[in-house]
């Protein structure tokens, strides 16, 4: 009588989700293992570990000498200047989505083709290459910030867009129609319902692309666009692992700092 | 004359002066300035040179198509790069999440450790591992397999660790009740609750993985990137053009594919 009691009674057996469960682990497994297969991991080089040892080693032995020294190129000026750049460059791309978002909102009153296109055009935007908009500036206005500043500026547009369409999509009509009941003109709707509606949703997302511009923006120097990415390229070339290492130590501090105040105002925005 | 009641009720109410939003739009004009100062960027300049770029636009728009074949075995590496890079990350950050998951280890001090490593690892930008990786185990796919895994990971133990903390307890409490030890909790109470949640992230991770990938080759990390690189040294922006479009079209097919599969998982 023991056993019985313990006994719990069998799974349902759905064997159509079984299938189609086991089909799926098998594709990836197969995937997973193809992707293997081609790799060549014969290429490591063979000083790799102790190249890795000297960057950990100069990360906790920095090259203090380097992080001010008055000159304009040394670290703090670096990275003030990559935080400009990312300032300026979400800026811009927040004034450019405005309409973009606008345009790709997919709200009542318009046409399904209106709100899709500009989707696809959003989704084309943020496809396009970061560091391929950035060379094609360097070659207008030369090598430098600001180019940097216009790749990012141009390239934000894709994601911050899509965000404030997003925020557009959900706002409530309640609002718009009370103005309009109140016989408010088309202008009147947008300054005193839309706007303020939507006001929190584009600052809290204007900041978080802020991060993410601040990312970019310690990038985008590899390719000689300005910023922290520049002096970090030459000393990996010039094995100077020390400064390499307070190079990392000075990104990452900017990006805690950055995230931890843009994270600490959208907190009081909501 | 004082104004009549009508008058009034039809005047819209003052609104309040907040001196904060007052400080806050000095402070933007003051960084707006600023940031303009120190990057030297001006407006004039880009118009200036504007031909130049929309020169090289227009050569872009005029992708030579032959070179769609030339760039089809590198494309699958970068893929192939995207997946491994996306399967190793995740495999840690799956460990790693139930090891900084408040509700599964209790002792503060080593989530609070293992949570730090994590907030650091996350901010270091995907190119960065690139570059990075690639001075320590020289030119190549592995150096943008590895950058991605550690990539993957920030991206992808991030938003698990926060779905862990966020299951129902009751299950948990249940099998600590009739004596489980912390595997069998783990087996039974928690995977039941966050295995969707986990594919939906890996594939989130995937999605930006491919993106990613596209470009780690310019700096050297393997994928098609390195067309990219080779392609603007010359100056030749047709093909520039094409790898361009094949990227995009390959991340817009993946995107598709990704979202609908998430979409269809957390039905």
């Amino acid at each position: 009588m023991g056993t019985t009691m313990k006994k719990l009674p069998p799974k349902p057996v759905d064997t159509k989700k079984k299938i189609q469960h086991w089909t799926i682990a098998i594709v990836t497994v197969v995937l997973i293992i193809w992707s293997f297969v081609g790799m060549d991991f014969g290429g490591i080089k063979a000083s790799a570990g102790q190249i890795a040892g000297a960057i950990v080693a100069g990360i906790f032995h920095p090259d203090w000498s380097y992080v001010y020294n008055g000159s304009g190129e040394d670290l703090i000026s670096q990275l003030w200047e990559t935080i400009c750049i990312a300032f300026l460059g979400t800026f811009i791309s927040a004034i450019i989505s405005l309409p973009f978002a606008f345009w790709a909102a997919n709200t009542r009153h318009k046409k399904w083709y209106t709100s899709r296109s500009g989707k696809v055009v959003l989704a084309v935007i943020r496809s396009f290459p970061e560091i391929v908009l950035a060379l094609m500036f360097i070659k207008a206005v030369g090598p430098g910030s600001a180019a940097g500043v216009l790749a990012l500026g141009f390239h934000s547009v894709g994601m911050l867009a899509k965000l404030f369409s997003e925020a557009i999509e959900n706002l409530e009509e309640g609002a718009n129609e009370a103005v309009t009941a109140a016989g408010g003109s088309k202008f009147n709707i947008i300054m005193f319902a839309t706007m303020p509606n939507l006001m929190p949703a584009l600052i809290s997302n204007t900041l978080y692309r802020f991060d993410v511009s601040i990312r970019s923006a310690s990038i985008l120097g590899l390719v000689g666009a300005g910023g922290v990415g520049y002096p970090l390229i030459i000393a990996l070339q010039y094995r100077q692992w020390n400064r390499v290492g307070v190079i990392l130590v000075g990104i990452i501090v900017m990006v805690v700092i950055i995230d931890w105040i843009s994270g600490w105002i959208r907190k009081k925005l909501v | 004359m004082p104004k009549s009641k009508e008058q009034h009720l039809a005047e819209l109410p003052k609104k309040k002066f907040k001196i904060m939003n007052f400080v806050w739009v000095v402070i933007m004009i003051l960084g707006l300035f600023l940031s303009v100062d120190v990057t030297n960027t001006h407006i004039s300049v880009l118009f200036n040179n504007f031909s130049q770029f929309t020169d090289i636009f227009v050569q872009m728009c005029h992708p030579d198509w032959g070179y769609a074949a030339t760039a089809i075995p590198l494309l699958i590496e970068t893929i192939k790069m995207a997946i491994l890079g996306t399967v190793m990350g995740s495999a840690i950050a799956f460990v790693y999440s139930l090891l900084i998951a408040r509700n599964i280890v209790k002792n503060k001090a080593v989530t609070g450790i293992l949570r730090i490593i994590m907030n650091i690892v996350r901010t270091i930008p995907d190119l960065l591992l690139g570059a990075i990786f690639v001075a320590v185990v020289g030119i190549g796919p592995v150096a943008g397999v590895l950058a991605l895994t550690v990539f993957t990971f920030g991206v992808v133990v991030k938003l698990f660790y926060e779905a862990i903390e966020t299951i129902d307890p009751g299950p948990i409490e249940a099998l600590t009740a009739v004596g489980a030890n912390k595997l069998q909790i783990i087996h039974f109470a928690v995977m039941p609750q966050i295995i969707t949640y986990f594919i939906s992230y890996v594939l989130y991770a995937f999605e930006i993985n491919v993106r990613a990938s596209t470009v780690l080759g310019y700096i050297g990390a393997g994928g098609i990137g390195l067309y990219l690189q080779q392609t603007l040294q010359v100056f030749d922006y047709a093909k520039t053009g094409m790898i361009i479009l094949v990227i995009i079209v390959v991340v817009v097919i993946i995107d598709y594919i990704s979202t609908k599969s998430r979409e269809a998982l957390m039905k």
